[in-house]
């Protein structure tokens, strides 16, 4: 009994980061077709924000509320992976609807970019060009609430931006002086330090659950949540199924259909910046964190069903589940009388990367039988 | 209306790259013939891309367990008849030693053999990609699922082999250059040179297949897939084993163009499947020309040579570069550099500027024909 407990809480823990990371993945490919090679990447900037939050929170002012960093850090990954999202959708991605397979090499292209990009600039100039742009988009919002819609003189949008650049420079150099980590670039991967409540584990009699491990199944179920709520009960929500559905019936209908692909997309990058705090909790920070994540993802979206909220959600955790009884070979402990032939087949795939090699095999195997995934869609919305 | 002018151009090019590849290895230094020479052989697994993506539009993430299957197969030859290296116990190579291996595993047996190898290096991929092409083309699994389900193929051979010790030497891969083969060590400049030769001599018969299957009705049958597969199936056609014979073709490419690679680099290794090399791959058809043979084979090229170019003068810098590469292929270039040339790009860039393009013929006559095609 206890053995099964553990496998699905192994099960889980595996399967909460992949769902946490395919989300994202499966709002932007499930409802608007798009592959996105960069997500991986922008879990990699929400790792890295995780990091620049940590070390706001280890400055004297903020020292006290550093186990509170960790949900700060949520939000402001969610609006980093957000911003470069709706930046990728309004100068990229928006050019390629309809022709998935370029969307899926500019985006690797993308991908590249970044990795390159946290590599040769200095964290404290990455923060001040998030902040300045930031700034200057939120800046033309705020006009609107003092002064009603409506199209602003020149100068005072170039004051915006003026603004926005100058308080972007500011933070950079303030960042500079006062966090002399963040000032210089580094290939090197950093470490994130937890706060104290989420070091070590729950003691449950026999076996002690990882605390960073639950927080990570709290966080998914959150976000499972939310999104769930965001598309299933909000207007905006609503708006994004509706084009989903027909697009040109929902523009004949008022929606504007051009703000509603910029918002899915920048939703989608943004849980991919969450899942990058997710991750960050996992094991150090580096550039290539997230090519080690991206195909996991993209199998979630293709198992559970493409365009479908809960087949990611029970893919994830038969992924998660079955890497954990494949990978520790727990067929073992639960049949100790088995075979030797079959003895040797399951410890040779007691491993994590020989449980990918078998879990894979799986998957095509399941493809066999079910081409569009465990849930696929039915009815008109379905692609021949 | 035929084109009766004499076809002198392509037996000038011929000829004039036939002396090319001859006094090469006179003109540059062994380094760089050495580098040339791998860019080469690229450009025959670049070839197998063309075709099942410029032609049949099956993009491919993970020709790169191809190209490494036909790496490993000949490295694994070299290593079994490299007397000159130091042994384990019982005469294996000597990377069993480290992990306690007794016996040779059963699939190294027949590489003792060099036909075997000649054989295995191009049909052991290509069984592969057949196999893996029938599974997913039978299900119509096609576009972003066939490209994501490569990728994570790839992913499956590359833990396969990195994770491997006792069987192929994991993540250390194997070496080749100690080996004497035809009297001559490989990794010496004589054989290198002869491999120089021996490859861009298989690549241009590569080039020669390819060009005379993508002319005939196989060909036809690819492009018919890639432009409307549906209508090709109300025809009658099963498109299956099109695409699965395509695709074995490619891996095959892949694995011959593996082999070159590795014995002219002395080292194969699990990196030969890292997921960004086979997407680099890609980008080299894309950039040179998709669906124009020529252009994947020029563009495997110049971009590799690019890159160790840019990388040695400004190493940072060379992922940005090919990453706006990506970009610029996709939203502006998307016939690649060739197809760019092929649509008059030149002219209408001269155009752009304010140069009006010279008329080759009267006014009048170019009047004459825009009246014809009114009419």
């Amino acid at each position: 009994m206890s053995l099964l407990l553990e496998s699905l809480f192994n099960g889980a823990a595996i399967g909460s980061v992949l769902l946490i990371a395919a989300l994202g993945l499966a709002i932007v490919f499930g409802l608007m077709g798009v592959i996105n090679l960069a997500h991986g990447e922008l879990m990699m900037l929400g790792a890295y924000t995780t990091y620049v939050v940590q070390s706001f929170f280890k400055l004297p002012l903020l020292e006290p509320l550093f186990g509170a960093y960790i949900f700060v850090a949520v939000a402001v990954a969610f609006l980093v992976g957000g911003l470069v999202g709706l930046l990728l959708e309004r100068s990229v991605i928006r050019r390629l609807y309809g022709r998935p397979l370029e969307t899926l090499l500019a985006t690797w292209g993308v991908s590249l970019i970044l990795q390159q990009f946290v590599r040769t600039v200095p964290l404290a100039w990455s923060t001040g060009l998030w902040l300045a742009a930031m700034v200057g988009l939120v800046g033309p919002l705020v006009m609107n609430r003092l002064w009603g819609p409506g199209q602003r003189p020149w100068l005072l949008r170039l004051g915006n931006w003026v603004v926005a650049v100058a308080v972007g420079v500011a933070t950079a150099g303030w960042i500079r002086g006062a966090m002399p980590k963040l000032a210089r670039a580094s290939a090197r991967n950093v470490d994130v330090t937890a706060p104290r409540w989420l070091r070590g584990g729950l003691d449950l009699g026999d076996w002690t659950l990882p605390i960073p491990r639950l927080m990570i199944i709290g966080l998914t179920i959150l976000a499972v949540l939310a999104v769930y709520w965001f598309l299933n009960r909000s207007l905006w929500g609503l708006r994004i199924r509706a084009v989903t559905q027909n697009r040109a019936m929902s523009d004949c209908l008022g929606i504007p259909t051009q703000t509603v692909d910029a918002l899915t997309f920048a939703v989608g990058s943004g849980l991919a910046g969450v899942a990058g705090v997710a991750v960050s909790l996992l094991g150090s920070v580096g550039p290539n964190v997230g090519g080690d994540y991206i195909v996991g993802c993209f199998m979630v979206v293709v198992l559970g069903g493409v365009g479908n909220l809960w087949g990611a959600v029970v893919a994830s955790a038969g992924i998660g589940v079955l890497t954990d009884v494949i990978g520790a070979g727990r067929l073992l402990e639960i049949w100790p009388q088995m075979p030797a032939w079959l003895q040797q087949g399951v410890e040779f795939f007691a491993t994590t990367s020989m449980a990918r090699v078998l879990i894979f095999a799986l998957i095509v195997l399941v493809l066999q039988v079910r081409p569009a995934g465990l849930f696929p869609q039915r009815g008109r919305m379905a692609e021949v | 209306m035929a084109d009766t002018r004499p076809r002198w151009q392509p037996v000038l090019l011929g000829v004039v790259g036939l002396a090319l590849v001859v006094a090469l290895p006179s003109l540059v230094s062994p380094f760089r013939l050495n580098l040339l020479g791998r860019y080469l052989s690229l450009a025959i697994v670049a070839l197998g891309i063309d075709l099942i993506w410029g032609y049949t539009g099956l993009l491919s993430l993970g020709q790169g367990i191809f190209f490494a299957l036909g790496g490993y197969g000949a490295a694994m030859y070299l290593q079994l008849n490299c007397h000159s290296c130091s042994r384990a116990a019982g005469g294996l190579p000597e990377f069993f030693g480290l992990y306690g291996v007794q016996q040779l595993p059963w699939f190294w047996e027949p590489f003792h053999s060099p036909w075997f190898t000649l054989v295995a290096i191009w049909l052991v991929p290509a069984v592969v990609a057949g196999l893996l092409g029938f599974l997913v083309f039978r299900n119509r699994i096609k576009g972003v699922y066939f490209s994501i389900l490569t990728q994570a193929a790839l992913l499956v051979f590359f833990n396969f082999f990195n994770g491997q010790q006792k069987l192929i030497n994991g993540t250390n891969g194997l070496k080749t250059d100690l080996t004497r083969l035809l009297g001559q060590m490989v990794g010496s400049d004589a054989m290198q040179r002869n491999l120089f030769w021996l490859t861009a001599l298989l690549a241009l018969l590569a080039w020669l297949l390819c060009r005379q299957l993508v002319r005939g009705r196989f060909g036809h049958a690819l492009l018919a897939i890639r432009d409307d597969e549906a209508r090709l199936r109300c025809l009658g056609y099963n498109p299956t084993p099109f695409k699965t014979m395509v695709f074995a073709l490619a891996g095959g490419l892949a694995g011959i163009s593996g082999a070159l690679y590795t014995v002219q680099s002395g080292i194969v290794s699990p990196q030969f499947m890292a997921a960004p090399f086979s997407i680099e791959m890609v980008i080299w058809v894309a950039v040179g020309g998709r669906g124009t043979l020529w252009g994947a084979m020029a563009g495997a090229l110049v971009i590799n040579m690019a890159k160790s170019l840019v990388s040695e003068a400004w190493p940072q810098t060379w992922l940005f570069i090919q990453g706006g590469l990506f970009l610029l292929v996709v939203t502006t270039l998307q016939g690649g550099v060739v197809g760019w040339w092929q649509e008059g790009g030149p002219r209408q860039l001269l155009a752009r500027l304010g140069r009006r393009p010279r008329l080759s013929t009267y006014p009048a006559l170019e009047l004459g024909t825009r009246q014809e095609g009114e009419n």
